[in-house]
């Protein structure tokens, strides 16, 4: 009799590398990793399979401490080596592992073309708003007056808006989650792996040393509630510790309110519903700020096309076997000859 | 070879009682005119007729980087110059000997090059005094005596251009830009040239709008009759220049853009890999991607990328995930790519690096031809950073150094920068096809054992890394920048160990030169008076000088590097053997540099950069004046 063994549940830990993980004690990189390794195990993927390609910032050791293939290059070019390994072959799972000042700083050029390209990659990008590796630099996404070695009397610069600058380069896939919302992230993770072209998920990340506690305004678990709203797909943009607060658009505006259900005669009806397709509401989700409004985490945007690696293909025909030495001959011959006799 | 010939017999036959053809050598011809009147088109259609009529020849096509100059300026001036002869030629040519000038601005700038008493076609249509204002002429030098030292044919090839076109029932101005055509039409006659190909060519280029095509064959026939008919000063009659001894075999001309993508195709095929080519558009690399895009097939991917970094970081992407990446610029992409270079020099990868070579520093002059980028292959990156570099003589030696370039980054694990020119990227020449099935293959092997794997396990011979490609089950592993570990490949800081790993990578980089061919004479004796050592495109030059000046009875030599790193072991020894060493470069002296730099030579540098290559005269007085020193 047939013995079917089921296969052999694989667990977080069979993706993690034999290195030690380097990153401060205390660094948010630890419960990405750990989420990532999850979602990997969850999905059942093979490491042979699966590429992780970073830049250069604390966040880009990410690869080495997976276990899979990994390439850690130079800075913030790793989403145009993430498309060279994808043009080599289309079949391998490519994440892009970047931080703020890695992807938006010195890499943005490339993060923006590899979003309206829509090659079929995940983008990580842990945002911490500071530049960890190189000792606490402001970076693109420090608030205005942030202090730092380079800034002794505050930054002067206004900062980027990871998930805007995903939209307006194009991107088909945004969404957002907490380097400690493990079941969220890995959610989050599970659908820009589903998700065929180029995903971009930003990560809030918390840098213990250089920018400790950035976040702690909507990530705080005393405020974590009123503070966030967490979009799904169809449902009602619902936030709050008892779930009593929402979103509605402002009555002969275009713009964003949050309102209290029950007050001022506002049902949850009055209420939005979340459309991830739908571009002009993510951005205005993306855009929302405390303390008016709660940060929005989760799938934002969501409106596949087809992938820069699929539209490739079906320019050529795949199924023409590799060329021959005749065909190359023929190649070589193309065009105008002419026969010199002997 | 044969039909030409045929029709040149009858011609003559036909017009016995005219002068006879003069029977000529070779011959220099220069088309000039406006950037839109078509010369590129022109010189193209001349090039292929003549090398249909059995003659060897080289071509230099010489335009400006401005896409459409004011019209009839003298920056907008587009010129094409093709040799062609009855022997084996090597070069476009020097001075000119007979210059077609279509505008004022034209034969403002390209008078200096024609050789005195070389013969002047002018289209005295166009010299209106509003076209004499614009090229900056105070006085018609048509009337003022200027011209005198030449020849000259004066048509008023507008009017008749309108005339033969304009039947057609085409605009006066659509009817004008046919005057290229009558131009080529009496250069054909002039030479005994063969029309059909041009005829062919026409109608299927102009397949969609016949008229045009009609109108163009119109002018081009009516310069070809003019010719026939025309009474033509005395010293002026039709030439013979009979077909060059040439190779059996099957031809096309060809481009040293096209035959650098022909031979990427050929090269990754003979590996067994996909081609990655992954390139920003820069002047005058372009044409190479040009070139690769149009051949769209299974294993062939071209990517315009968003950058310069972003092409060549694509590239090496794509050769971590098992393919061949290439990435291809002039000399300023090049600097942007520099990082990445050094990215998969420590990650040692295969990486082919194309430099079409322009003249610099900076923007410098796009269109225009130099040799100054051979210390930034070479040398120009941070740290100790060897490579291989490869340099290509001619167009059709771009295909050869195309397959060594992937030969070498496979074997031995590193990126190889070919260096070419704007010269060689946009001449073209006669290019005896190669049969592939006679090319050795160099298939790779990829790594598949994970019996102590690790990514840095290296070939004993060739001390190239083990290539593990990502999908293969059980050598997931992790590569990048950061120092490795010789014996496991992880990240190490380890002092000895760095030394280690700098050392093993200049070893393997220098032990490429027991794997290619010792260096060689080109012409010329192994030891004499003087070696004239060149590469790159300088090669046509150097060698018709060298032919010269040996036919005067001189021991004189030419040496061309292919192999610019690692040098050729035997090079040393072989430079020594001669009393002295010349080495012309259009830059101000890199070569050079390298060469006094690895033996200790006392070499003489011919230096140029002008924009313009080098004649073979100005190489010839080189020589003979050091000969002269000598004796």
């Amino acid at each position: 009799m047939n013995t079917i063994t089921p296969p052999e549940k694989l667990r977080p830990d069979d993706y993690a590398s034999d290195q030690e993980v380097r990153w401060c004690p205390g660094c948010g990189d630890y419960a990405i990793l750990k989420a990532t390794q999850k979602t990997l195990a969850d999905l059942g993927a093979k490491t042979e399979q699966t590429v992780f390609v970073s830049g250069i910032g604390c966040s880009s050791r990410f690869p080495y401490y997976m276990n899979a293939y990994g390439f850690h290059t130079i800075h913030g070019r790793a989403p145009s080596f993430a498309t060279g390994i994808k043009l080599a072959n289309p079949d391998l799972d490519v994440w892009v592992v970047t931080g703020d000042g890695d992807g938006l700083s010195i890499g943005g050029n490339h993060l923006m073309h590899t979003l309206r390209r829509n090659v079929d990659v995940q983008i990580l990008l842990f945002n911490n708003e500071i530049y960890g590796l190189t000792k606490g630099q402001y970076s693109p996404t420090s608030q205005t007056g942030t202090r730092s070695p380079s800034t002794p009397g505050g930054s002067i610069e206004s900062p980027v808006s990871a998930a805007a600058f995903a939209f307006g380069a194009g991107g088909r896939f945004v969404a957002r989650s907490v380097d400690t919302m493990q079941k969220h992230l890995v959610e989050v993770l599970k659908r820009a792996h589903a998700h065929r072209g180029a995903s971009f998920v930003e990560i809030f990340q918390n840098c213990i040393v250089y920018n400790d506690e950035v976040f702690a305004g909507f990530t705080a678990k005393s405020v974590a509630s009123e503070a966030q709203i967490h979009v799904a797909h169809g449902e009602p943009l619902v936030f709050g510790k008892e779930k009593n607060r929402g979103l509605r658009l402002k009555p002969g505006t275009v713009e964003l309110e949050a309102v209290t259900i029950g007050e001022d005669g506002i049902s949850e009806d009055d209420l939005l519903v979340h459309d991830e397709t739908n571009l002009g509401l993510a951005h205005m989700l993306a855009a929302m700020q405390p303390p008016n409004f709660p940060v929005a985490l989760g799938v934002l945007y969501c409106a596949p096309e087809p992938s820069f690696e699929a539209r490739m293909a079906a320019q050529v025909d795949a199924s023409e076997p590799a060329m021959t030495a005749s065909d190359l001959n023929a190649l070589l011959r193309r065009g105008y000859t002419w026969t010199v006799e002997g | 070879m044969s039909t030409s010939a045929a029709n040149i017999e009858l011609d003559t036959d036909m017009h016995s009682a005219r002068k006879p053809r003069e029977k000529l050598e070779a011959v220099v011809v220069r088309f000039a005119g406006d950037s839109g009147d078509g010369i590129q088109l022109t010189g193209g259609r001349f090039a292929e007729a003549t090398a249909l009529a059995g003659n060897d020849l080289a071509t230099f096509p010489d335009f400006p980087a401005e896409i459409r100059a004011p019209v009839g300026t003298t920056y907008g001036v587009s010129a094409f110059q093709i040799n062609f002869g009855a022997r084996a030629i090597k070069t476009s040519g020097d001075a000119p000997d007979v210059l077609i000038a279509l505008n004022p601005a034209a034969l403002k700038v390209e008078l200096e090059n024609l050789a005195t008493g070389g013969l002047l076609i002018i289209d005295t249509g166009a010299f209106t005094e509003r076209n004499l204002r614009k090229a900056g002429f105070d006085q018609n030098p048509l009337e003022d005596g200027s011209l005198d030292a030449y020849r000259r044919i004066d048509i008023d090839i507008s009017q008749s251009t309108l005339e033969a076109a304009k039947s057609k029932g085409l605009s006066q101005k659509e009817a004008l830009r046919c005057k290229n055509m009558w131009a080529l039409g009496l250069v054909y006659w002039m030479y005994g040239r063969d029309r059909q190909a041009t005829v062919d060519w026409l109608t299927r280029k102009f397949a969609k709008s016949p008229l045009l095509a009609e109108a163009n064959i119109a002018a081009l026939n009516a310069g070809h009759a003019f010719g026939e008919t025309a009474e033509m000063p005395d010293d002026i009659s039709g030439y013979v220049v009979e077909p060059a001894e040439i190779a059996p075999g099957t031809y096309r001309t060809v481009s040293g853009s096209e035959s650098m993508a022909l031979g990427l195709v050929v090269g990754a095929n003979l590996a067994g890999l996909k081609l990655v080519f992954g390139s920003y558009p820069i002047t005058p690399a372009s044409s190479v991607l040009h070139s690769l895009a149009a051949i769209q097939r299974t294993g062939i991917v071209t990517m315009q990328a968003e950058d310069e970094i972003a092409a060549v970081c694509a590239a090496i992407g794509a050769s971590f995930g098992g393919a061949i990446g290439v990435t291809s610029s002039s000399g300023p992409g090049v600097a942007l790519k520099t990082e990445a270079i050094g990215l998969a020099i420590a990650a040692e990868l295969p990486l082919v690096v194309l430099n079409t070579q322009r003249a610099g520093p900076s923007t410098g002059m796009p269109t225009k031809t130099e040799q100054s980028d051979l210390y930034q292959a070479v040398f120009g990156r941070n740290a100790d950073s060897p490579l291989a570099v490869l340099a290509a003589r001619s167009p059709s030696d771009c295909f050869e150094v195309a397959i060594e370039a992937i030969r070498i980054a496979t074997k031995f694990m590193t990126p190889v920068i070919v260096l070419s020119d704007g010269y060689i990227a946009n001449a073209t020449q006669p290019w005896q096809l190669p049969d592939v099935e006679e090319i050795d293959p160099f298939p790779v092997t990829f790594r598949t054992d994970p019996e102590e794997f690790q990514p840095f396990l290296r070939d004993p011979e060739t001390l190239a890394r083990c290539w593990a490609v990502p999908g293969t089950p059980g050598l997931e592993h992790r590569i990048g920048g950061i120092e490795k570990d010789y014996d496991t490949g992880h990240i190490s800081y380890a002092p000895a160990n760095h030394q280690k790993m700098t050392d093993v990578r200049a070893a393997k980089i220098a032990g490429i030169a027991d794997d290619i061919p010792l260096q060689d004479v080109e012409d010329g004796e192994e030891d004499g008076t003087l070696a004239v050592v060149g590469w790159g495109s300088t090669y046509g030059a150097i060698s018709g000088a060298v032919q010269q000046v040996r036919a005067m009875g001189h021991n004189v030599a030419h040496i061309h590097i292919r192999h610019i790193w690692p040098l050729p072991t035997n090079l040393a020894e072989l430079l020594r053997s001669y009393d002295r060493v010349l080495v012309p470069e259009m830059n101000t002296g890199q070569l050079a540099t390298v060469l006094r730099s690895q033996f200790l030579l006392d070499v003489d540098p011919l230096n140029k950069v002008s924009g313009q290559p080098f004649r073979i005269g100005e190489i010839r007085a080189a020589i003979l004046a050091r000969l002269g020193d000598a004796t």
